[in-house]
């Protein structure tokens, strides 16, 4: 009679609360610090804040107590990212469309997926010995070395296999109902995925690449021999082709030093980076919940 | 009748539509093959540079840890001991933390929003870049942790890892940040793998009178095993090749010892550090770690994938 009722002392409700609190436990360890890591990063770096760190360049460490601004950082970080996007968006949707539309199986579309897979987990600082070799080392670019071209083309090498991995996957997730009925009409192969596939496939491309880009724009090891640092405003076309600062490099540099005020630049760097970066994937996590609920096909 | 000829003669396409279609085909052919010539680009680029270093030390480069650019004597065991020691140590620590918070948010411990609020949260973490990461290990971390070392060597001395009295920034400091990027990692794959996991497994253990810890060790685990074991070989590639915050925090010392109490060498921190000044035969050697580096990296994502593809279908 008694053993319909749960009863406590039984090894194995002891064993499963144990294992319960232990998970409570795992978890907490594992979110505790984070929690604290992004509580104090928005803290210590969102009191450095003032309208002079969007307008000044930074000052070259030394015994300054004003460290100045991260203008000619933020600049280059837009600048890179965006070469970086220029160059992996077009090669990388153009890439997935290969694979999610003309490929039928086969050996070479396997391979390809393979290689972006691979290519994904290549450590992010080889990509920048391999630019390293390629452009700067070799002045191919006109004659200039470290420059935020060569930077840009660093951190294309990152993005390219995140853009080809969404392009693909939307392009896939498009019902073969909407290709059938566009050729049925008529339409070329191409009027088809121009007009019609990619479009409806649009908005989680364009969430993924977003989302690659914030990645992108965080990424230091492949600059920091490839695009280099700078303390100074960028001014024309041409700086595009000598040593270009970027948020994280300066994060990486001024963490470094020994001063006090290079350190708070760092922080306030870090708050910009983290914050841009936060709100990009939370935006898009909002907008993806969002389509998902109101989806018609 | 004469109309519906008319409209028969137009019914081919125009030489030029056709010719658009073909182009744009082979364009997105062309684009898609990039992705190989890179990579092969990469693989070859590293390995002629390094050719120099190669023919000179050969695998001997592996095994010694002199690292003299005044004597131009390079060996790379220093680095590729710490690069190994860190990332297996810090995975050996994200594992049961890693998969235990997995755990908690696939089961019903907690409510369904909350356990959603913790999982997008721990994903969100894997955005935040390295770098700032590496700031935060350096303020914050490395004074907090001090007096724990301290202990650690006191009481666990004579075991060689912690047997260096420490100073500063440490491997050990490492191997923690490390934790700390790849947690989300570990975290997010085992979820996704548990959550894979047919709800009537776990219904037919219930029904023949398992615990739910039983049915979670015996049956959802197992299940689970191959997208948890491929996450965890994903994270790994990513801590041996983790840069900026191990360089940051490691000390970046070629001086070789076994303890993680002492300041160490990855192959990566000694990349970001050296690779800007470095010339001559240098250059050479660190083309060489690197592509120890990339060879490493590649057998385990290799086998990463071998692992999904091979178990991915048992369920």
């Amino acid at each position: 009679m008694n053993s319909l009722y749960y009863q406590k002392r039984l090894s194995r409700n002891i064993g499963d609360k144990f294992f319960t609190y232990l998970s409570v436990i795992c978890a907490l360890i594992a979110i505790l610090p984070l929690i604290f890591l992004v509580t104090y990063i928005l803290y210590k770096g969102g009191s450095q804040i003032t309208t002079e760190l969007f307008t000044l360049e930074p000052n070259p460490p030394g015994d300054d107590l004003d460290a100045g601004g991260i203008n000619p950082a933020l600049i280059g970080t837009l600048i890179i990212t965006s070469i970086a996007s220029i160059i992996s968006i077009p090669v990388g949707v153009g890439g997935g469309i290969y694979l999610a539309e003309y490929s039928k199986g086969g050996s070479f579309p396997r391979f390809i997926r393979f290689g972006v897979n691979v290519l994904a987990g290549v450590p992010s600082i080889i990509a920048g010995v391999f630019i390293y070799a390629l452009i700067v080392s070799t002045k191919i670019l006109f004659g200039s070395m470290y420059s935020g071209l060569a930077g840009g083309m660093a951190l294309s090498i990152l993005m390219l296999p995140t853009v080809i991995k969404t392009t693909d996957e939307g392009l896939k997730l498009v019902p073969n109902e909407l290709r059938y009925a566009s050729l049925g009409v008529g339409a070329s192969m191409y009027t088809t995925i121009l007009k019609v596939t990619l479009p409806s496939a649009f908005r989680s491309i364009a969430t993924g690449v977003v989302l690659g880009i914030a990645r992108a724009a965080g990424e230091t090891a492949p600059l920091i021999f490839t695009a280099l640092f700078s303390y100074y405003y960028i001014t024309g076309f041409e700086d595009l082709f000598y040593e270009m600062g970027s948020l994280a490099v300066l994060i990486y540099n001024f963490a470094l030093e020994p001063y006090d005020a290079q350190n708070k630049l760092a922080w306030a760097a870090s708050f910009i980076l983290v914050l841009s970066i936060l709100s990009v994937n939370i935006f898009s996590r909002i907008l993806a919940a969002f389509t998902e609920k109101t989806k018609r096909v | 009748m004469e109309e519906k000829l008319t409209l028969f003669k137009n019914r081919k396409r125009f030489g030029i539509e056709k010719n658009i279609d073909i182009i744009f085909k082979n364009t997105a052919l062309v684009l898609s093959s990039f992705v190989a010539i890179i990579l092969l680009g990469i693989i070859l680029v590293v390995f002629f540079q390094s050719f120099e270093s190669f023919s000179r030390y050969g695998l001997k480069f592996l095994v010694t840890s002199e690292w003299n650019p005044v004597k131009d004597e390079y060996g790379a065991f220093t680095a590729i001991y710490g690069t190994l020691v860190t990332s297996f140590l810090s995975l050996l620590i994200t594992i049961p933390l890693g998969v235990g918070t997995a755990i908690f948010i696939t089961e019903d411990f907690v409510p369904k929003v909350v356990r959603e609020i913790i999982g997008s949260f721990v994903e969100l973490l894997a955005a935040i870049p390295s770098v700032v990461l590496g700031l935060w290990a350096i303020f914050v971390m490395e004074p907090f942790f001090r007096a724990f070392f301290v202990f650690l060597n006191n009481f666990f001395g004579w075991i060689p890892l912690f047997s260096t009295e420490p100073t500063g920034r440490n491997s050990l400091l490492a191997i923690l940040i490390l934790v700390v990027m790849l947690l989300p990692i570990v975290t997010s794959i085992a979820r996704d793998s548990l959550n894979q996991v047919p709800k009537k497994l776990r219904n037919a253990a219930y029904g023949i009178g398992a615990s739910r810890w039983k049915t979670i060790f015996s049956v959802i685990l197992p299940a689970a095993l191959s997208g948890i074991m491929a996450g965890v070989l994903l994270a790994l590639g990513r801590a041996m090749g983790e840069t900026m915050a191990v360089t940051m925090i490691i000390g970046n010392s070629n001086a070789f010892s076994w303890s993680i109490l002492s300041p160490g060498y990855t192959i990566s921190s000694m990349l970001a550090n050296q690779f800007g000044e470095a010339d001559g035969s240098q250059v050479s050697s660190l083309f060489y770690a690197a592509f120890v580096l990339m060879i490493l990296s590649l057998v385990v994502n290799i086998f990463a994938q071998w692992l999904v593809k091979k178990f991915s279908l048992k369920y």
